[in-house]
């Protein structure tokens, strides 16, 4: 065995030895890490993105973003679920409003944003 | 069906990617429009794929509460005055909030999910944070449409009240977090949504614009804290992408009226006592008046012309007369433009689009940054429903409540004229030096009914 070939056994080893001790089993058990970090991640994104925002659009802005957290519905929609075999629970009675609420947003947002934007469109010869 | 099942995570990316973009598409007007069909796209792609994955949903309900939805809204959305744009947006933020609301209260008491410790925390943290925005937000609701006295809440006892409650409310929460006590939850909820009441209702009328940005950010991490429950990463990518948005506008306004965040939120009616007693102080002084007339016939002698539209404009129904003026103006050779003070409407941007709706180019219309230079090489500046945003006691008089606050250096001007219903003092309660300046000229009325004369004169 060449002196090249004994380290690069040696890094294999100790890769396998490492791999074999990281806690997987762990990380899956707290996949909150895992999701902090995007929750993290995303803050420096909007934070980055919505400073390149026109000061001219920041009402456009607010609208759009008021749809997107509207994003909320699915959580509304895995609430309006059949329970043990029951349609109507006072689970899914409070998804369906939920749902309501959150579709009010979602198609209001969006639709005064487009109308919005058309204002400024039109204007730009 | 079992497809998407299988790749329902890699939609739920491709989901939160276009809804960067949304974003990212709003820093110029010909991306926004794009910008906003990304973010349609990327939200039916998220229902769509959560309709698949869900365990035995309830479509009947969930369809119908679907239309109805999209009924009120898009109908909402189609009629809404501009104008009424802030107290519309309130009025959204609160319905996320309380969406947060009854998602929280349908999980905890859904039969068959069980609640880790951890899912506990995020559901107890997703329904206070939804139950403190949907009461704020109808508070900003109600003050910005004047269904509510736009006056603070004031007296030593609300703080102690905002605490008890805040206390309560985590109290009950950690009842919740240790024993699964629903009625805990119930409480919890209770509390927070009272508080929501205490917090915006100390908050004058006039801070709106950084309470609407805030409860922005509010609905954002409520739907964030949501996403955490349900471990799901669009929900917790949208609702961080708006939680940063609402902070950043909060800041931005904040900086354009000279107020720090924790003096909005804490210092309830401070500011108010402070402007009273600077108002009460001010003297009679000399200023010059002239008719429409007057002013129409300087501007059209002017080479350029820069037009500082005020809250005041909107509130006139104004801004289509001065639209049609500022053509007249163009005709005879004069360079029009407008400059936009951040906190010129009601909520941010809210000016632009009230220009844009008045069919303004977008190229005639500058941000404070860009024509505060301009000033000095301008022949006529005509303010029209503005006053504190103008006023030079900001950079010059350090006993003044708003020094420090940017302004609209409006003074620099060879020529001022103000277009005001008399000369009572602005918002913030204060007189405005520029007024009493020897290049100014008053224009005494309604904004619109100056405008149309101005309109007239220019026409012949």
């Amino acid at each position: 065995m060449s002196t090249t070939e004994t380290v690069a056994h040696a890094a294999t080893q100790a890769a396998q030895t490492a791999a074999a001790s990281l806690p997987v089993e762990q990380l899956v058990q707290t996949p909150f890490v895992a999701t902090f970090t995007i929750f993290v991640l995303a803050i420096f994104i909007g934070y980055h993105v919505v400073w390149s925002v026109t000061p001219a659009l920041h009402t456009p802005l607010m609208a759009v973003t008021n749809a997107l957290s509207s994003i909320i519905v699915v959580g509304a929609v895995l609430q309006t679920v059949d329970i043990g075999g029951q349609a109507i629970t006072l689970t899914s009675v409070l998804g369906a409003v939920s749902v309501f609420l959150a579709s009010v947003n979602i198609f209001g947002g969006f639709a005064v944003t487009s109308r919005m934007l058309e204002m400024f469109k039109k204007k730009k010869k | 069906m079992n497809l998407i099942a299988q790749y329902a995570d890699w939609i739920y990316l491709v989901a939160a990617v276009l809804f960067i973009l949304t974003l990212k598409g709003l820093s110029s007007p010909t991306g926004a429009i794009a910008g906003n069909r990304y973010g349609m796209v990327g939200m039916a792609l998220a229902v769509l794929v959560t309709l698949v994955i869900a365990p035995s949903p309830n479509f009947a309900l969930i369809v119908l509460a679907m239309v109805a939805g999209a009924a009120v809204g898009l109908y909402r959305a189609k009629t809404v005055p501009m104008t009424q744009m802030p107290e519309t947006v309130a009025l959204m933020h609160s319905l996320v909030g309380l969406a947060a609301v009854l998602i929280a209260l349908a999980a905890v008491h859904n039969g068959d999910q069980h609640h880790s410790t951890v899912q506990r925390v995020e559901l107890f943290i997703g329904c206070f944070i939804g139950g403190i925005t949907f009461t704020a937000s109808v508070v900003a609701w109600g003050k910005l449409s004047a269904k509510l006295a736009a006056k603070p809440l004031k007296g030593g006892w609300v703080k102690p009240v905002q605490i008890g409650l805040a206390l309560g409310m985590l109290g009950f929460g950690g009842h919740y977090f240790i024993t699964e006590s629903l009625t805990s939850f119930w409480v919890m909820t209770a509390f927070s949504v009272v508080l929501g009441y205490f917090l915006i209702a100390p908050i004058g009328g006039g801070d709106m614009p950084v309470v609407v940005s805030m409860l922005n950010s509010y609905s954002g991490w409520a739907a964030a804290g949501i996403g955490f429950t349900l471990n799901n990463s669009v929900l917790i990518i949208a609702g961080s992408l708006v939680g940063s948005s609402g902070a950043i506008l909060s800041y931005i306004m904040c900086k354009a009226m000279n107020r720090s965040l924790m003096n909005v939120i804490f210092g309830g009616g401070m500011g108010g006592d402070e402007a009273a007693g600077a108002a009460g102080d001010a003297v009679q002084k000399a200023y010059k008046s002239g008719s429409a007339d007057d002013a129409a016939f300087m501007m059209s002698n002017a080479d350029s012309v820069v037009i500082v539209p005020g809250y005041g404009l909107a509130v006139s129904r104004a801004q289509h007369a001065l639209q049609e003026y500022a053509n007249a103006l163009t005709e005879k050779g004069v360079k029009v433009r407008y400059a936009i003070h951040p906190v010129a409407g009601r909520m941010p941007g809210h000016m632009n689009v009230l220009l844009a709706e008045a069919e303004v180019p977008y190229e005639q219309v500058q941000e404070m940054e860009e024509i505060n230079s301009d000033f000095s090489n301008t022949d006529v500046v005509l303010v029209i429903g503005a006053n504190d945003v103008v006023n030079p006691a900001a950079l010059k008089d350090k006993q003044s409540p708003i020094y420090g606050m940017p302004i609209l250096e409006a003074h620099k001007a060879r020529t001022v004229i103000v277009v005001k219903r008399s000369m009572s003092a602005g918002y913030a309660g204060l007189d405005n030096e520029l007024f009493y300046l020897d290049k100014t000229m008053m224009v005494f009325g309604d904004a619109k009914k100056v405008v149309e004369d101005m309109l007239k004169a220019v026409a012949h």
